[in-house]
């Protein structure tokens, strides 16, 4: 089955791994910025990163047949160095015409402080004047409830935003109804140790249904599974579902929030 | 009025649950309950019996003890598990959760008015 992979990041993996996903089925993904593992020491760091996720990984994809979209933002964990982070915000304007960008992600919380909160904000300001699609990340583990939240009152407070033009990620059991119930969009992120399992994602698609929901692998230089995707579609077959409902939340959900996109193109297989 | 189809019977064990007013379809579960629990007993078992195993490693492993908060978290997310309600999944996930307080923007100190 033809699938998207709407949150991977492909700068940590191999061009083997593209391989294996464009076999799997993957003819599209988007990749956020993200964490690099270690903090950068400028903004011109982060100005090469935005050039490899523009540049470079979308070329890297288009060998194998993958249309490589991206998302650009200096990710929660560097947000505690506000300096820097407003370097950032004040770069990506340069970037966003480029044509694989999507908008502003994956912007969040990670230990729910305030300088995360501030810098979410002025990311969330961005997104409002230039009319850009948002990709928030969720913290993990015990933050999760509460960062997701938060995260939710700084988006309802501000009326220039719109719920379905925000997709909130790495969302679980107790995240996910409060997410859609709003109008947002909302990523479940499947991952080997700390977020979902294909089959409790399978059991969110049964009590919350299809609409506005996404699964995603979250690959990146960690433990992580670039081929999670096609696990979940695997694990909702053996349950029976019909090939429509998986292909509506693995094909078509990704496309529909993406086309919101003025820049966004795809053209499906033939 | 008639519910919309797929939506919550209003005798539903979901009644309390955040899932009672979602206006969203939901899928359902293609599979009978007996089929579900062919698949997935040995796994069921094989977990518990982890656990199992694990609470015994901690009670004969040497001083200091294990930490006490966490180990009434353990205890009270077994109680979850031999409860009937429908969203234990939730609360399991709620009970390792810190709470959520609705004044945190003065609490850090986050202007949250007049944006947009
Ligand atoms: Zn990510």
């Amino acid at each position: 089955m033809d699938y998207f992979d709407p949150h991977i990041h492909m700068v940590s993996r191999t061009t083997d791994d593209y391989a294996t996903l464009a076999r799997m089925g993957c003819v599209g993904m988007s990749e956020p910025a993200f964490w690099a593992g270690f903090d950068r020491g400028s903004a011109a760091s982060f100005r090469d990163y935005f050039r490899q996720l523009t540049e470079f990984e979308r070329s890297r994809a288009a060998n194998y047949g993958i249309a490589h979209y991206t998302w650009l933002c200096i990710n929660a964990k560097e947000a505690e160095n506000v300096e820097l982070s407003r370097e950032v915000i004040a770069m990506i304007p340069e970037f966003l015409e480029r044509p694989n960008v999507l908008g502003i992600g994956e912007i969040g919380l990670n230990k729910n402080t305030k300088n995360e909160s501030i810098v979410f904000l002025e990311h969330l300001d961005v997104a409002a004047k230039y009319d850009e699609l948002v990709l928030i990340h969720t913290p993990h583990l015990h933050d999760k409830y509460l960062g997701t939240r938060m995260i939710l009152d700084m988006l309802v407070k501000d009326a220039r935003l719109k719920p379905q033009r925000v997709l909130v990620d790495h969302v679980e059991e107790h995240t996910i109804g409060e997410v859609l119930d709003r109008g947002f969009w909302a990523g479940m992120t499947l991952y080997p140790v700390s977020k979902c399992t294909p089959a409790r994602a399978a059991d969110m698609v049964e009590q919350f249904g299809t609409e506005r929901l996404c699964v995603n692998s979250a690959g990146d230089w960690g433990p992580s599974q670039p081929t999670a995707v096609p696990n979940f579609i695997f694990e909702m077959r053996r349950r029976g579902h019909s090939e429509a409902t998986i292909r509506k939340i693995v094909y078509e959900n990704p496309l529909t929030f993406f086309r919101q996109c003025r820049r966004f193109q795809f053209a499906p297989r033939l | 009025m008639s519910p919309p189809a797929n939506s919550l019977p209003a005798n539903s064990p979901l009644a309390n649950s955040p899932l009672a007013n979602s206006p969203l379809a939901t899928v359902g579960s293609p599979m009978t309950a007996q089929q579900v629990l062919d698949r997935e007993f040995l796994e069921v078992r094989a977990r518990v019996l982890k656990i199992a195993a694990t609470l015994d490693r901690i009670d004969r492993s040497a001083a200091p003890a294990a930490d006490a908060g966490r180990m009434e978290q353990i205890r009270q997310g077994l109680q979850i598990l031999l409860s009937d309600a429908p969203d234990r999944a939730r609360q399991v996930q709620m009970l390792f959760s810190l709470p959520y307080r609705s004044d945190w923007p003065q609490q850090l100190g986050v202007p949250l008015e007049n944006r947009g």
